[in-house]
């Protein structure tokens, strides 16, 4: 399916569509980018983006953003995603950049924004702690001021590759005695300073992607702090906003559908019951997927027209993640006994895996897709949030 | 339909459940899994001498008598506890073959080394395309003298690293899915031209690829007639597997009841959320069906039922759904710890996951209970 697009448009579309086929390294063809990249070869494309001028859609033409239109980032979005290219440093580009160019000061913006776009500096989020997941106003880490210095203590988690990471935004509670959402403050954390602990979380695929961040008398500069102390919850919203806007992940599910396919014809014979039943099955989730991504169009060409889309966001993290879900279970079936086995990891260490090669990252990739669900604000906190303010219950 | 233990089978159950208790907590287990064999051979001595490994096989054969009731009670502790070591492979699959097809010479030889611990066995039933069809056999078998000699591959032979011998299926006659053809034959794990490629299963046991070069093994069982004594292996597999299932669903049931209670979010504790409750309300009765149809199973498994094949298939997808549903909502509800390595429930997540995939998965199993239903 694809926008009506002007002739303009369809030329920027061609553009893009050229540049990635050009450009993409063939290093980061792997078989899971997720978890098989170093860093330094993430990062490859994320500056061979920076380089075009095309690192950060989303950012305002002054700050470093390319100028598009709605209409422009969605296709730019798409092509990428349909490619299969590893997505830039969200942590970094589509989440902290904007909290510090919408409200940070002057200091911050050439301090920070700059490193932000060419990836010098890598990004990781200090949202969640043991006891805030879903209530993310409760959080309990403690930053003291004392002179020109905040004195942060607390436990983060579920932190994103902050093994790799240089610098961290963190939610902190200056003000213990306010309501929950009145007492937060939005620092910036060089994982250098002393007292910084970094500690593996190891998932149920054997990877490692998140971890613990402790935080023990880590002194921070008070020029770190981002907009009004106390205001913290504020930005934090805002960016859990941008987190969700491109949860639909339509390229990516598209692309998964087809490797399914593939699976599928070569696995089952087709005078197996089975084998109407897997085409079935896909059709049903092929039918998920245009549904969705007509509404993905629908709303974009309501903002190209100026319309606010409201939590649409929500409906996008809701049915992206159940259709991705649907797509990772069905390729786990697919391939049938080899199922059983899960490539090296930390944990499984397997050197040696099973079957043919379409199916060696599909028990990783089921187990790992459990976590969609959960994290960015569970689809619970998700449907809640329809509820309330779609439905008005 | 409630299943009343005699004071045998309680006793059983009270043994097993003691013995798991003091000696394999999740803890212990982790340590298991990590070690160099990743299985422990203390462990297989202890559930030796407390007569588990003799308990379902017959007197006849040389074992306790217990029947399917005894796996059932077995193997349900052992899902609740997320045993590694290879009770299935070894005693219900391996045993129970030898046992119902085995000539008494071979029930004498192989028996007392199942029952004492000293020998592990693997079924190597599974190929390249078979799928989950014992038929679908290309592993070739060529008499020579009184034996045979095997020649093919074999695939994901759960417990093949830690076996001592083989039970493999091989075509004596025919081609492609014929169903009758396929005989079945003893191997030494350890013989020549066998050559093995262990790798890790998602849940943590051993498993391996089998290349067989002029293999020597004796049949077991008639020749030609593989496919049949397969088939009602299978459905006493089936019975292991679903009373496994259930006892992990019961522990993930009161693992997210347990942290419903206790998790607070938004001022009060998770488990006062309507959404959850009804959610958890779900995972109950899905427990309470899966462990009738389950009980059910193992009842007929004891009796001969007409239709046993079928009930078994039944199970096998009821239960395994029963469990994908549990698994899936228990990670969802422990959120971001149901992903972690270090809790116990995704590793239930992954055992359900393993045993839902071992000889057909629940859609392969739902459609065999409606195609032998219209053959009936």
């Amino acid at each position: 399916m694809e926008l009506k697009l002007s002739r303009e448009d369809a030329a920027f579309r061609d553009e893009v569509r050229t540049f990635i086929a050009e450009n993409y390294p063939p290093e980061m063809h792997v078989p899971n980018p997720e978890t098989d990249l170093t860093k330094e070869q993430s990062l490859l494309w994320h500056r061979i983006l920076y380089k075009k001028g095309w690192i950060a859609p989303l950012w305002p033409k002054e700050y470093g953003g390319p100028g598009w239109s709605v209409t422009q980032r969605f296709i730019f979005e798409q092509e990428t995603s349909r490619a299969g290219t590893l997505p830039p440093l969200a942590f970094s580009v589509t989440m902290v950049g904007p909290v510090i160019y919408t409200f940070g000061n002057e200091a911050q913006k050439q301090k920070f924004l700059p490193q932000i776009l060419s990836g010098e500096d890598w990004w990781c989020q200090g949202y969640s702690e043991p006891g805030s997941g879903s209530d993310l106003a409760t959080v309990r880490t403690k930053a003291v001021r004392n002179g020109d210095h905040y004195i942060v203590n607390g436990h983060k988690t579920w932190t994103t590759l902050a093994q790799h990471a240089d610098w961290i935004f963190c939610l902190v509670r200056t003000d213990p005695s306010a309501k929950p959402q009145s007492g937060i403050s939005f620092l910036l954390i060089d994982m250098k300073s002393p007292g910084v602990t970094v500690r593996p979380i190891i998932t149920i695929d054997g990877s490692h992607e998140v971890n613990d961040v402790f935080l023990e008398n880590v002194r921070v500069p008070v020029e770190n702090l981002v907009g009004e102390e106390n205001k913290g919850w504020t930005y934090a919203k805002f960016l859990l906003g941008n987190e969700r806007t491109s949860m639909a992940g339509i390229g990516r599910s598209t692309r998964y559908i087809s490797k399914l396919k593939q699976i599928v014809k070569s696995e089952i014979p087709a005078d197996d019951p089975a084998h109407l039943e897997f085409l079935r099955d896909i059709a049903r989730i092929e039918l998920d997927v245009l549904a969705l991504e007509a509404t993905e169009l629908r709303v974009v060409a309501q903002m190209a027209r100026g319309i606010d889309p409201g939590p649409a966001a929500s409906l996008f993290k809701i049915r992206g993640t159940e259709i991705f879900q649907d797509i990772t279970e069905l390729t786990h079936r697919a391939i049938g006994n080899y199922g059983l086995a899960i490539r090296e990891h930390p944990v499984s260490a397997n050197r040696f895996m099973p079957g043919p090669e379409y199916g060696h990252t599909a028990s990783e990739k089921y187990l790992n897709a459990r976590k969609l669900s959960i994290y960015g604000g569970s689809n619970e906190i998700q449907r809640n949030i329809i509820a309330k303010a779609v439905l008005g219950l | 339909m409630d299943i009343q233990f005699t004071e045998e089978q309680e006793l059983l159950r009270s043994s097993v459940q003691r013995l798991l208790r003091d000696q394999y907590d999740f803890e212990a287990r982790r340590k298991i899994v990590a070690s160099e064999e990743g299985f422990s051979r203390t462990q297989w001595g202890a559930f030796a001498e407390l007569g588990l490994l003799a308990a379902p096989l017959s007197e006849g054969a040389g074992g306790l008598g217990g029947g399917p009731l005894s796996t059932m009670i077995i193997m349900h502790e052992f899902g609740r506890h997320l045993v590694v070591e290879p009770f299935v492979e070894t005693v219900v699959l391996a045993g129970g073959l030898i046992e119902h097809v085995g000539t008494t010479e071979q029930q004498q030889a192989f028996v007392p080394g199942i029952i004492d611990g000293s020998r592990i066995w693997a079924l190597a039933w599974a190929e390249k395309s078979s799928r989950f069809d014992f038929a679908n056999v290309t592993t070739r078998a060529r008499r020579d003298g009184s034996d045979y000699v095997l020649t093919g591959a074999k695939t994901m032979v759960i417990a093949a690293p830690w076996a001592d011998n083989l039970i493999v299926s091989a075509r004596t006659s025919g081609d492609g899915r014929d169903r009758s053809g396929v005989s079945l034959f003893v191997v030494d794990r350890r013989a020549t031209g066998l050559d093995l490629q262990s790798f890790k299963t998602i849940d943590g046991r051993r498993a391996a690829e089998i290349g067989l070069r002029e293999v020597r093994g004796q049949l077991l069982g008639r020749e030609g007639e593989g496919v049949a004594a397969l088939e009602a292996c299978r459905d006493r597999a089936i019975g292991a597997l679903c009373a496994e299932t259930v006892g992990a669903i019961g522990e993930l049931n009161s693992a997210t009841l347990d942290y419903s209670k206790t998790r607070k979010q938004f001022g009060t504790t998770i488990g006062s959320f309507q959404v959850l409750q009804h959610r958890m309300v779900d995972m109950f009765i899905a427990h309470q069906e899966a462990l009738s149809l389950m009980q059910h199973l193992s009842l007929s498994l004891g009796t001969g039922d007409a239709g046993l094949s079928r009930l078994a298939s039944g199970a096998k997808s009821k239960v395994g759904y029963a469990g994908k549903f549990v698994a899936d909502q228990a990670v969802q509800l422990h959120g971001g710890m149901g992903m972690t390595d270090e809790l116990n429930v995704g590793h239930y997540f992954k055992r359900i996951s393993s045993v839902n995939i071992q000889f057909g998965d629940p859609a392969f199993h739902v459609l065999r209970y409606a195609q032998l239903d219209a053959a009936a």
